[in-house]
This record gives C-alpha cells, sequence and structure tokens, in this order.
C-alpha cells in the first residue's frame, strides 16, 4: 500500500471539504443565523490538516487498483466524519453518532434521517445537508479529478471505485476530461431542475435544496412532509428529473451526440423503462381506492415509483398506509435500483439485465448442454470477468444483507422494519416501511445499529468492494 | 482483352479456365511455380512467377498494357496493394477479392480511394446465394435476375408428377401457367427444349420465371413444401456467419454447430440471435441431441467438402423432408455428385467466377445495350443472360416472328414497366426493357449477338 499517495489523495478530499463548507457558510449570512460559526472551525481544521498532506511527495506516483480501492473507501468515511462536525459543533444534533449517521446519509445520496423535526434545523445546516447529497451524487474523487491534476497517470481506478455500475468506461478519451463532462451534465440538469422548479413558484432557497436531493437521488427534505406539503406541479417536476437522474449520463452524452439510435439500442435504459411503467400501473390500480380519483393515484404512484426506484426517498403521502402489494413492489424496486453511472443506488438495472441474461445462458445449456452463447447487452458482448465479478457482487450484497438484519434485530423491532430499514440504507434509498417509513425516521435505534446502517450506506454507494478491501488484512501489507 | 490474375487457387484457376475459353489474352501471376506450369500445361496463358504486388513482377506481365487486373490471393491485402499499385503502373480496371467480414463495411468508403472497379466478397455472394435457396425449398438451384423479379430455377421432376410425359406446349394449356422451360438436363445429356419436347420423371428442367409464377408453379406441380422456420448449419464460417445474418433478418430461426470453441465464442457474440453449438457435426450424438430430425433445412458448410457430402447424405437419410444443402469447395467431381442425396450444391468458386466474368462481359461490352448479368445454367453448358435495353439498336421493335434467332438462343422474359412477361411471336423488344436471354452459345455480349448472323433480320 502506497499510504503517502493514498494520504495525499485524502489531502484533497479535506480542501474540497473546507471549500464546499463555505457555501453553507454564505447560507448563514445572508439568513444572519448564529449556527454558520460551527463551520469555521472545522474549514481551519480541514487547511491545517490538508495543506500538509498534499505537499506530501510520494515516491511512485502511480495509483494501482488497491490504492483507487482503498482512497476512495478512506475520503467517504473522512468526508462523513468531517462534514458531521458542523451538525455536531453547532449542537443542532447533540448525539455524535446521529450527526455521522446524518452526514453518511447525505454524502451516500441515501436521504434516511435520525430528525424527528426537520424544520428545527437552521437554513445553513439543512443547506448543507441537502448540499451533501449533491456532492455526493457524481462523487467527490470525480470532482477532484475534474479540477485537479492528479499525481501519476490512471485515474480511472479512483473513478471505478467511485462510480456506480458494473463496468466503468470512459466516454471521452481522458479521465479528467470524462469526469468534467459528467459534472458539466450533472450541474446541467440540476440548474434546469432549480429553474422548473422556480416556475412553480418555489421559494429559492426550498428549490436549490429540493434540486439538489433529487440531483444526488438523495431525498433529504427541507420539511416534515417531505414533498407532501407543494402542489402538484412541484411533485411532478420532482417525479420527472428523479427519473432523469436515475438514467446512465452516457445517454445524455449521446442525446448531445444526437445518437438516438444507439440510445434506443440500449437495453439497460429500456429495461429501466419496463420497469418503471409496470410498477406505476400496478400499484395505482392496487391503490386507487385511497384516492379521489385514478389520476390522483396515477399522480402519487408514479412519484413514489421514480422516487424508490432511482433511490431518492422522496415523499408526497405515507405509502407505509398502502396494500401489501404495493409496498411489496416498492421494496422490491428498492433492491433493483437506477442505471449504471447514474447517481442512483440499489443493484442497478444493468447489473440485474446481466445476471437474468446469465441465468437464462445456464437454462439453456440444461437443454443444449453444448451450447456456446456470449451475454450481450445492447448489442455488446459482456465478458465472463464481469459476470463472475457481479455473481461475487450478488454473494456479497447477500451476506453483508443477512449480517445487517442480525445484528439490527437485536433492537427488537419487527421484521419489516429490519429488512426495509437495510434495504433502504444498503440501497441508499432512504425511507423503509413500518417505524422506517416515509412518516418515521432512524432516531429510535440503537448506537450499534446506527453504525451498522452507516457501514450499510457507504458500502451501498461505493458498491461493496472498496469498503470490503479496507477489512482485508493483505491491501496493509506492503507486498 | 488484355487480363491479369494475380494468385491461381481454386477461384483462380476457375476463373483463368473460363476467361481463357473466351479468348481473351490472359497473364497468370503467382509465387508458386508448380501451380504456374500445370496452368501452363492445361491452359492457353502466360505465366509469371512472383508477388502479384511487386512492381517489377507487375511490370514483367505488361501491366501498362492491360485492361483488367484482377487479385485473387488468399490474402486481403495483397489482393487490394496489387491492385493499387497496378493502377499506378497503368492497368484500366482492377477487381479485388476481399473476403474478411471486418473489411465489409470500409471497402465501399476506399474503393474510390484505390481505383478499385470491384471489391467481390466470395462468402457473401454464396451466402446470398444459398439464402436463395431456401426461399424456394422445392427448387434445386435459385438465381435472380431483374433485381430480384425475375428467378431462374431448377426443379428435378419426382416420380409420378403431373410433369411426367407432358409435353412442353402444354404446360400453358394443361398446367396454365407461364414458367418458361429454358434447359432440360437428362442423364448426361442437356436439351434446349422446343415446344414439342416431351418431359419425363427424372429430368432435371431450369425453367425462367417471376417470383409468382413460379410460386404457382411449384403449387400446381404438387411441390409446396412447407416454409422453412428451423435451420441447421453445420460448421461456422464466414459464409455461416453471412447467411445466418440474412437468415435471421427473415425470421428463421437458426442454430449452428461448429466444432472449434473460440470460433462458436466468436459467432455467438457477432449473432446473438443464433444458437451456437459447440460440437463436431459429424458426430451423429450430437446432431441427435440437437433434434436435426426436426429442421426444416440442413446445411453442410464446413471446410471439408467429403464431409460435407457424407453429413448431407446422412442428413438426407434422417430427415428426408428437409432441404439439404451442401457446399463443395473444391472437389471436381460433378457428375458423381450428381446422383447423390445431397440436395443442392453450391459451389463458392464457380460463384466468384461468374460474379467476374459477368464483369469482365459488362466491360467489353458495347455500351448500347448493356449485359446486367449471366448465370450459369447447366453446368458450364447453358446460360442465361440479363440485358437492359438502353440505345435505340436495329433490332428493337421487330417482332419475334420476324426476328432470326440463332439456334439454341431463346428470349426467355421481358420486363417492361416492373411487368415481367413470357414473350410470343408478336411482341418485340423495346427500348428500356430488360430481357432475359438463354443460349447454349459462349461468349455472347451484346444483344444483337442473339440474332444469326449469316441471315440477318
Amino acid at each position: 500500500m502506497n499510504f503517502k499517495l493514498v494520504f495525499k489523495l485524502n489531502g484533497y478530499i479535506l480542501l474540497f471539504d473546507a471549500i464546499a463548507m463555505l457555501l453553507p457558510g454564505l447560507v448563514a449570512l445572508c439568513y444572519q443565523e448564529r449556527a454558520g460559526f460551527a463551520f469555521l472551525p472545522v474549514i481551519l481544521l480541514c487547511l491545517a490538516v490538508g495543506i500538509p498532506l498534499i505537499c506530501l511527495r510520494p515516491k511512485n506516483k502511480e495509483l494501482y487498483a488497491r490504492e483507487g480501492l482503498a482512497t476512495v473507501a478512506i475520503a467517504w468515511v473522512i468526508m462523513s466524519i468531517i462534514g458531521a462536525l458542523p451538525f455536531f459543533f453547532s449542537r443542532e444534533i447533540p448525539n455524535f453518532v446521529d450527526c455521522i449517521f446524518e452526514t453518511a446519509s447525505g454524502f451516500t445520496t441515501t436521504g434516511a434521517t435520525i430528525l424527528r423535526d426537520v424544520e428545527k434545523l437552521s437554513h445553513c445546516m439543512l443547506f448543507w445537508r441537502s448540499f451533501t447529497h449533491w456532492i455526493g451524487g457524481m462523487g467527490v474523487l470525480m470532482f477532484v479529478m475534474a479540477i485537479a491534476p492528479l499525481a501519476g497517470g490512471n485515474n480511472m481506478q479512483l473513478m471505478r471505485a467511485e462510480s456506480p455500475g458494473p463496468k466503468v468506461e470512459k466516454i471521452l478519451p481522458k479521465a479528467g476530461m470524462t469526469a468534467k463532462a459528467l459534472y458539466g451534465i450533472y450541474i446541467g440538469l440540476t440548474v434546469l431542475q432549480i429553474v422548473f422548479l422556480l416556475i412553480g413558484r418555489m421559494p429559492l432557497f426550498d428549490a436549490v435544496t429540493t434540486a439538489f436531493g433529487t440531483a444526488g437521488t438523495g431525498g433529504f427534505g427541507i420539511r416534515n412532509t417531505s414533498i407532501g406539503g407543494y402542489g402538484e406541479y412541484i411533485q411532478g417536476v420532482v417525479t420527472v428529473f428523479m427519473l432523469l437522474f436515475s438514467v446512465n449520463f452516457t445517454i445524455y452524452f449521446l442525446l448531445i451526440a444526437g445518437k438516438f439510435k444507439s440510445i434506443w439500442k440500449n437495453e439497460e435504459l429500456r429495461m429501466f423503462a419496463v420497469v418503471v411503467i409496470t410498477s406505476i400501473l400496478f400499484i395505482t390500480l392496487n391503490n386507487f381506492k385511497l384516492f379521489g380519483g385514478f389520476f390522483e393515484a396515477l399522480h402519487h404512484s408514479a412519484f413514489t415509483v421514480a422516487s424508490i426506484i432511482s433511490t431518492s426517498g422522496f415523499s408526497t403521502v405515507d405509502f407505509n398506509l398502502w396494500p401489501a402489494f404495493s409496498k411489496t413492489i416498492l421494496v422490491l424496486l428498492m433492491f433493483i435500483g437506477a442505471c449504471a453511472g447514474s447517481t442512483g443506488g440499489g443493484i442497478k438495472v444493468s447489473r440485474i439485465l446481466i445476471l437474468l441474461k446469465s441465468l437464462s445462458r445456464e437454462f439453456m445449456t440444461l437443454i443444449h448442454p453444448r451450447s456456446v452463447k456470449t451475454i450481450n447487452v445492447s448489442g455488446k458482448k459482456v465478458d465472463d470477468d464481469t459476470v463472475k465479478h457481479i455473481n461475487a457482487f450478488m454473494m456479497c450484497y447477500v451476506l453483508i444483507f443477512a449480517a445487517s438484519v442480525i445484528l439490527i434485530s437485536l433492537d427488537g423491532y419487527s421484521f419489516e422494519t429490519n429488512v426495509t430499514a437495510v434495504a433502504a440504507t444498503l440501497n441508499n434509498v432512504g425511507p423503509g416501511l413500518d417505524v422506517v417509513g416515509p412518516a418515521g425516521n432512524f432516531a429510535d435505534f440503537s448506537i450499534l445499529s446506527k453504525i451498522v446502517f452507516i457501514i450499510n450506506m457507504i458500502c451501498g454507494r461505493l458498491e461493496l468492494f472498496p469498503v470490503i478491501i479496507l477489512f482485508l488484512p493483505q491491501t496493509w501489507k506492503k507486498n | 482483352m488484355n487480363i491479369i490474375v494475380v494468385g491461381c487457387g481454386k477461384v483462380g484457376t476457375t476463373l483463368v479456365k473460363e476467361l481463357a475459353a473466351e479468348k481473351h489474352s490472359i497473364v497468370v501471376i503467382d509465387t508458386d511455380p508448380e501451380k504456374l506450369e500445370e496452368i501452363g500445361n492445361t491452359l492457353d496463358v502466360m505465366c509469371v512467377e512472383g508477388h502479384g504486388e511487386s512492381a517489377s513482377v507487375l511490370r514483367e506481365a505488361e501491366v501498362d498494357d492491360c485492361d483488367l487486373l484482377i487479385a485473387m490471393t488468399r490474402s486481403d491485402e495483397i489482393n487490394l496493394l496489387s491492385c493499387l499499385i497496378a493502377k499506378k503502373l497503368g492497368a484500366k480496371n482492377t477487381i479485388a477479392r476481399v473476403r474478411n467480414p471486418i473489411y465489409a463495411d470500409g471497402i465501399n468508403l476506399i474503393k474510390d480511394d484505390l481505383g478499385l472497379s470491384l471489391a467481390i466478397n466470395p462468402e457473401l455472394a454464396a451466402a446470398n446465394e444459398i439464402s436463395r435457396l431456401l426461399r424456394f425449398p422445392s427448387a434445386i438451384q435459385v438465381e435472380t435476375f431483374a433485381k430480384g423479379r425475375v428467378e431462374i430455377m431448377k426443379y428435378a421432376i419426382p416420380e409420378g408428377s403431373v410433369l411426367d410425359e407432358l409435353r412442353i406446349h402444354q404446360l400453358r394449356t394443361h398446367l396454365k401457367t407461364t414458367v418458361f422451360i429454358c434447359a432440360v438436363e437428362r442423364g448426361d445429356e442437356v436439351f434446349v427444349p422446343t415446344g414439342d419436347f416431351i418431359l419425363r420423371e427424372g429430368d432435371i428442367i431450369s425453367f425462367v420465371a417471376p417470383i409468382k409464377v413460379a410460386n404457382d408453379f411449384f403449387a400446381k406441380v404438387g411441390a409446396v413444401a412447407s416454409k422453412i422456420k428451423n435451420v441447421v448449419i453445420l460448421g461456422g464460417g464466414r459464409i455461416t456467419y453471412y447467411l445466418t445474418k440474412k437468415l435471421l433478418e427473415s425470421g428463421l430461426r437458426v442454430k449452428i454447430i461448429e466444432i472449434d470453441k473460440e470460433r462458436c465464442e466468436e459467432l455467438s457474440e457477432l449473432l446473438p440471435d443464433a444458437m451456437i453449438i459447440n460440437g463436431d457435426g459429424t458426430n451423429n450424438h450430437v446432431l441427435h441431441e440437437e433434434r436435426i430430425e426436426n429442421a426444416d433445412a440442413v446445411l453442410s458448410l464446413t471446410g471439408v467438402d467429403e464431409q460435407n457430402v457424407l453429413m448431407s447424405i446422412y442428413a438426407h437419410q434422417q430427415v428426408p423432408d428437409a432441404k439439404i444443402i451442401t457446399k463443395i469447395k473444391h472437389f471436381d467431381f460433378d457428375d458423381v455428385l450428381r446422383g447423390m442425396p445431397i440436395g443442392s450444391v453450391v459451389y463458392p468458386k464457380h460463384i466468384t467466377a461468374d460474379y467476374i466474368l459477368r464483369y469482365v462481359r459488362v466491360m467489353q461490352n458495347s455500351w448500347e445495350a448493356s449485359m446486367e448479368s449471366l448465370h450459369r445454367i447447366v453446368d458450364d453448358r447453358v446460360e442465361a443472360l440479363e440485358f437492359r435495353i438502353r440505345q435505340q439498336s436495329e433490332i428493337l421493335g421487330v417482332t419475334f416472328a420476324d426476328l432470326n434467332i440463332r439456334k439454341g438462343t431463346l428470349v426467355a422474359c421481358i420486363t417492361r414497366n416492373g411487368e415481367t412477361f413470357t414473350p410470343g411471336g408478336k411482341d418485340s423488344i423495346q427500348l428500356g426493357d430488360t430481357v432475359i436471354v438463354v443460349t447454349t452459345h459462349k461468349g455472347i455480349s451484346r444483344l444483337e449477338q442473339i440474332l444469326d448472323s449469316e441471315m440477318g433480320i
């Protein structure tokens, strides 16, 4: 392990944190809030530790796979802790573990909260909470890559570790250019959403924080009713943008380039569309008696499906009160998650697609033992290594899930609560069912459970392996 | 014409033979002295030993004076290179054989830059021919004219057919069909039949007809094979690749049995909708495990002729109703194959040679009536030619009753304004027509040559 290089890169993260915290500081100035002073010592701390780290001169500047994975995992842990400090210093969230939970939930774009009353928080803290979503959505190291010429040649290791999806590829020849392009699209869409929300007469502060929550597919609301208190137009805009942000960003690249045929041929996008549409239909048919009319039911079903499959976790109504069939579909959607290369979480549509295809291949070899079949997605071959990798991912996923459920069950809540709480955190969704439903929160869990949730969230955001590598003894050996 | 042929493998030799028979002066370039000697001994051509992409060798072959250079070596790159160099050295036209599917898309982009007149892909041509055969399972052989509007087909008259003992002019009266029978093979003999000719069972007839009429004819003689849906292909070469792509597009189910594992994986990637089986097609256990008995068509397309023949015989024995197609690469014993139950036989080397021959004839042909295509119906003995009438000529407007057409030559079909008909004595050829002529004479390249030269009009 090249510690010097890992520390150096994490120095950039601290510096980035310091700069990022200037924004909520500004918000505090605007609203004349004393809570804003909580950011000052944290910024100073970041600078004091970060600058010396950046000045480190590692002998070997090459970033290998293990350093890449470890850097990303460490960076996310550090970010969660540093980001939690303002909440703690301002005394707005008294328990330090709760602070870390809230920040990790923000950066990992989960949107699960331990706050019983969100509206009590000051503006600058609310802004910081939502802003962590926006930063975490695209990835911090990605941002660093986009603006800072990192040491060494191949930064793809960082990008692979931080971007969701089974196979991360560049869309431009240089990793730095790719990162810039992706951030460009990200910022563009966010601004677009803010404009649409402002047209709907949403206050500027609400529009910006909601857009941040949607862009990162996070789901922190600034009101206790989440998006439920706003009008239908605003809910509609949020629905559309949640879906837009859960689509592979490469699609927008193709859209700009005018390659509509490639978009049409994209199997992941097609499957995503089919899953979304059928889920909305089934849920609407199942729950329309609860609403005033069919269209109202359709509106809320569409919002909820978009919110869950994009792993945002916003809500307009308490879907915990819906019939079991609807709730079951929603829980399954949590696992599917968004498309690879988006800001969403979950297992990812493309992984499910490849798994289904490899399953059908296995079935075929039962009937035709000699048949040879490569797995193709969108006309491109998926090599066997990727399939193997996904199988390992799934196994890992199941193990972590099971272990987490067992640990959580010590708190004595219902089975539904335990399973959906783990599903909601590991898939970065936010709300689950029962106690952790849209109307509930994670406040009453024990410290141990909260730590498990924090690990789940970071595991889910970084897609397991970067976090797991931290726990492997081999990683830390010299050779 | 002065023609240089670079590389005399299977196709090259076939081509040289054909071109020599048409009285062109030919120079053959090859690196193998033995092959050259063999060609030099059997054919009236000049041989030059050396590399076709070498300028000095090309100069020795007098490339500056040549009308056409045909590059037929094993390597696409050498073919393209020698065409390019020949063009720079003064060759008027060049033809290259380019068979690698990877180049298939790119070749049209660079054709003009290379000064290439024609790039021919033998495997693609063979695949097209096979896919035509599969559209008319009853026919032994199918070729198209007039941009696919007219087909020329071979059909073997089975036992107890209504065609047995029928005179040809009775086709119109008894069967009410307008198919035009242009050749009949009986044993070793070939006839260009007149109206009084009596058909017998066992005869192989060749006829020209528009697609609709052909379908109608097959229905009337009771030879309606059900439409082909399941195709089993033995061997996964390039022909298989092109063919499968075509078949999958028309909604057929294709199963490919290929022995090489790596090739299987390649095919599976290229043809995701086909089922690829890694196994030995000569192993009957594999064939039955893959339910060959449920196939509507079995195609033996491996690289080994003997294997293809044997597998086809076996397939015919196991699935008598299926359409069988056998690819023959070199094997020259057509007479032996004729009696075997191996279905339709496809010779890629002939297909390629025909294609180039057609081009050569069109090239040397005068410009008022240009030949569009040429097909050989019975080995080398009968040819069908397609002309498109673009210029005024003395032959136009004269009724067939007044035209003095050579013996052994018939006008089979005329396509005018999108309609195809068989001409009678009162019809005449008009400007803009597409005319299909069937003849036993070789070397016809202009429509006027169908007339008896001694008697004139």
